[in-house]
Formats: C-alpha cells, structure tokens, sequence
C-alpha cells in the first residue's frame, strides 16, 4: 500500500488515536480506585497535619484518622450546625470560598490530641502559579491558632513552595485570630523585618512574596465566615 | 559485530554526544527542576523511561509511519506514555506524584525526546533505540544531578534536603547564595560545565 497517500495517512491516524484512547482509559479506569483512595488518604494526612499529627511510618492514615478525628459536621456563617446535603469531608471547599461568606458551607472537623479538643477547618485561596490550601487547627478558646498545615499545587520551588514547610506553618502556632476587643483581624504575613500596625503576623518566605501574599488573603477570607462560630466556642469554653 | 559498536548507542550520550552539553537539547527543564536535588532524580528516571518506551515503540512502528504525520505519531505516542507514567505514579507512588506535580506533564515538551525519536528511533531497529533512549536519558539525568547538586548545596546547603553546611558557617557569617535559587543560576552552571568538557574533549571545540 502506498504509505504516502491521503487514504492511508488519515486511517493510520484513526487506527492510531482510537488505540491510544482505549489504552488511556483503560489505564484510568483500572488505576481510579487507588487513586481515589491515595487521594483521600492524602487530604486525611493534611487535615491530621493541621493538629500536629504525623503518621509514623508505615501508619495506616485512614486507622489513625479515625482514631483521632472523633467528629466532623458543617457550618454556617452564623455558626449554627447544618445539614449540607454532604459528608463535611466531602465539601468542595475551593467553590465554597468563592461564595459570599454567609452561603458557604464550613466544614468542622473535631480532633482529639494530646493537647485537649481542636477544631480543624480547610482553607483555600490562589498562590502565584495555582491554588494553594491548608488547614488550620484552633484551640477550644475558638481564637488561638495551635496548628498549621498548608500545601500547594505548583508554587515556585525553593520559593513559594516553601509554605508547605514546617518552618513557615509553624510560626502561626500560638498566633491569636482576634483582636482583644473580639475583631477579626487574622493572621498578617509580612516580609521580615517590617510589621502591621495591628495584628498577629508571621514572616513572608523571601523570594515568594505573591505566594505569601496569597496565603495572607486565603486565612483572612476563609476564616472569617467562621468568626461566629470560633466565638461560640470562646463562649463555651468560657463557661466551662 | 562487536561489543563496543553494540553499546555506542548507550555510552556515546554519556559524554561526547551529551544531549544537554552537546546537542543543547532539553535546557529547558534543566533550569525548571535544578534547585533541587531530588525532583531532578525523580525527572531523570521519568525521561529516561519515557525515552527509552518512546524510542522502542516508534522503533518498531517505523515502517509503517506516514511521513507527513509522523511527528503528531510521536507526539502522540510520548503524550500516552507521560500520562499512563502520571496515572501510575498517582495511583502507587501518590507522593512523589505530588512532589512532581506539573513536571510529569513536562516531559512532553522535552525537546530530547522529540529529538531522539526523530533522529534515531525512525531510522533504526528496536533494541538500538531502546539503548539509545537509555543512554540519552541517563546523559540528561547526569547534567541534571551536578547542576542540581551544585544549586542546592550552594543555593540552599542542603543536599536531598539534608542539612550539608554546619550551624557555626552561618553563625560565622556564611549565607546562602539566593541566587542559586533561580533560574539564571542553572545556566550559568550548565555554562561552566560546557566548559569544563570541552576544556577536555579538545575535538568538540569549534
């Protein structure tokens, strides 16, 4: 046959496009379950991160998960429990920080430490490159940071990826998110040396500003819809 | 036929017909993966078996390629290996997956892979291409190592993240060089490396 002509060019092509698109799916519908299930061991491994818990080596996420997170249910703006619709895990917390804070559904998740009860909450926002997310872990005062854990999709490496490191989330440990009149003010993040007129603040990761800047919005847009509801807490911790 | 002519294909990339120092092929993501040391491994094993899958495939699909196609047909081919590569990786290895993130998908673009194909697979049987995307992928892992090592070490004073520098260099004084960080830094080290080999192979000098 003549491998020059049209006929053979275009049917090559198909016969080829058609293989390659079965091979691909069929790789993806094999390989799926793993995935999803390394998917959702991952954002379990973050979630425990946020409170300090890392799982040992060989330590099954899943097991230690359960072990810790004893509770989990969904928020609104005004702090009262509701009934999403969904498993708390489940929320799409990327669309929900893109709604007007009083429509977002804010997951809770409850964990127990060592160091009493934490409330683990997801945030998410935009870094340089891509998204960038995290969770923070709260004290049962509804108002001291006691964790952080943050991750990113394709920040600059050595540079604003360097969020995802303990040396960057840990400064938020102890970090106040109100003022002492009961303000929401978050957490600042500012190049060292400089410091906001008010406020707890860490330092920025030199060399990534606008991922820095990208995590001081993140935290001041997706924990405020949860302002009444880290008060409540402050209430209930009050009174005991 | 003897044993050395067998192996040229594998050993001749290593040095005297490098792909990044002497063919200038794959420079791009030699600036993007350096500032450390382990992305660059994880990306040296990823195009080295990419190639090698890629040059063996076209290798055998070689007589029977239209030629007016025949770059989509490699594209094609080397774009369903550098995701069935991502799909495994996602499904057994999730966290080097997550720690290469968009550079799997860079593959693709790697200019020695297109190269290769087009240069060796086309034209020559099966287990010569496939010693032939060994030997280029191993010759890009290599430039890609020092150039890494050197960055993190001075970039960062680590080495696979390992601390290297002691506590008492920086409390007397030392510092890190940010610059290494950044990309410029990657070609001013492949610079010098090109140098270096050509200071000793004195027949690639032109």
């Amino acid at each position: 046959m003549n491998r020059q002509s049209n006929t053979y060019t275009i049917i090559y092509s198909i016969i080829l496009v058609v293989v390659v698109g079965v091979l691909l799916s069929v790789v993806y519908q094999a390989l799926r379950p793993q995935q999803l299930e390394n998917i959702q061991n991952d954002t379990k491994r973050q979630i425990l991160a946020a409170a300090l818990i890392t799982p040992e080596q060989g330590q099954n996420v899943a097991d230690l998960y359960a072990e810790h997170i004893t509770e989990s249910y969904i928020v609104n703006s005004k702090g009262e429990k509701v009934d999403g619709g969904t498993d708390p895990f489940e929320v799409k917390v990327d669309l929900e920080t893109k709604k007007p804070g009083d429509e977002r559904l804010l997951p809770v998740f409850v964990c127990k430490t060592d160091a009493g009860t934490k409330y683990i909450v997801p945030v998410y926002g935009a870094g340089l490159w891509g998204p960038i997310w995290g969770y923070i872990a709260m004290d049962s005062n509804g108002d001291t940071i006691y964790g952080a854990y943050f991750a990113h999709q394709g920040e600059t490496p050595g540079l604003g990826a360097e969020i995802e490191k303990p040396a960057f989330s840990s400064q938020f440990e102890g970090k106040d998110i109100f003022s002492s009149t009961g303000d929401f003010q978050s957490v600042k993040v500012v190049k060292n040396g400089q410091e906001p007129s008010e406020g707890a603040y860490v330092h920025a990761i030199s060399g990534g500003t606008i991922t820095s800047q990208g995590v001081q919005k993140m935290l001041s847009n997706s924990l405020e819809p949860y302002s009444a509801f880290f008060k409540e807490l402050a209430a209930t911790a009050a009174a005991n | 036929m003897n044993l050395k002519k067998t192996f040229l294909p594998l050993f001749n990339p290593l040095s005297k017909d490098n792909p990044v120092i002497v063919q200038v092929l794959g420079i791009c993501s030699a600036l993007a993966v350096t500032a450390k040391m382990e992305p660059a491994l994880v990306m040296t094993i990823s195009v080295t078996a990419v190639l090698a899958l890629a040059n063996v495939i076209i290798s055998l699909m070689r007589n029977t390629i239209p030629s007016s196609i025949r770059i989509i047909v490699q594209l094609v081919v080397v774009a369903a290996l550098v995701v069935v590569v991502d799909q495994v990786l996602k499904a057994w290895n999730y966290e080097v997956s997550k720690a290469l993130s968009v550079f799997i998908g860079l593959i693709i673009t790697n200019c020695i892979i297109m190269g290769r194909l087009e240069a060796f697979a086309l034209n020559n049987r099966p287990w010569p291409s496939f010693l032939d995307g060994l030997g280029n992928g191993l010759g890009y892992g290599i430039i890609l190592i020092i150039v890494s090592f050197f960055r993190e070490l001075f970039g960062s004073g680590t080495l696979f993240g390992c601390q290297v520098f002691p506590q008492w260099w920086y409390d007397a004084g030392y510092q890190n060089n940010g610059m290494m960080i950044l990309p410029p830094m990657a070609l001013i080290v492949v610079a010098c490396i090109i140098w270096a080999h050509r200071s000793i192979n004195k027949d690639l000098q032109e």
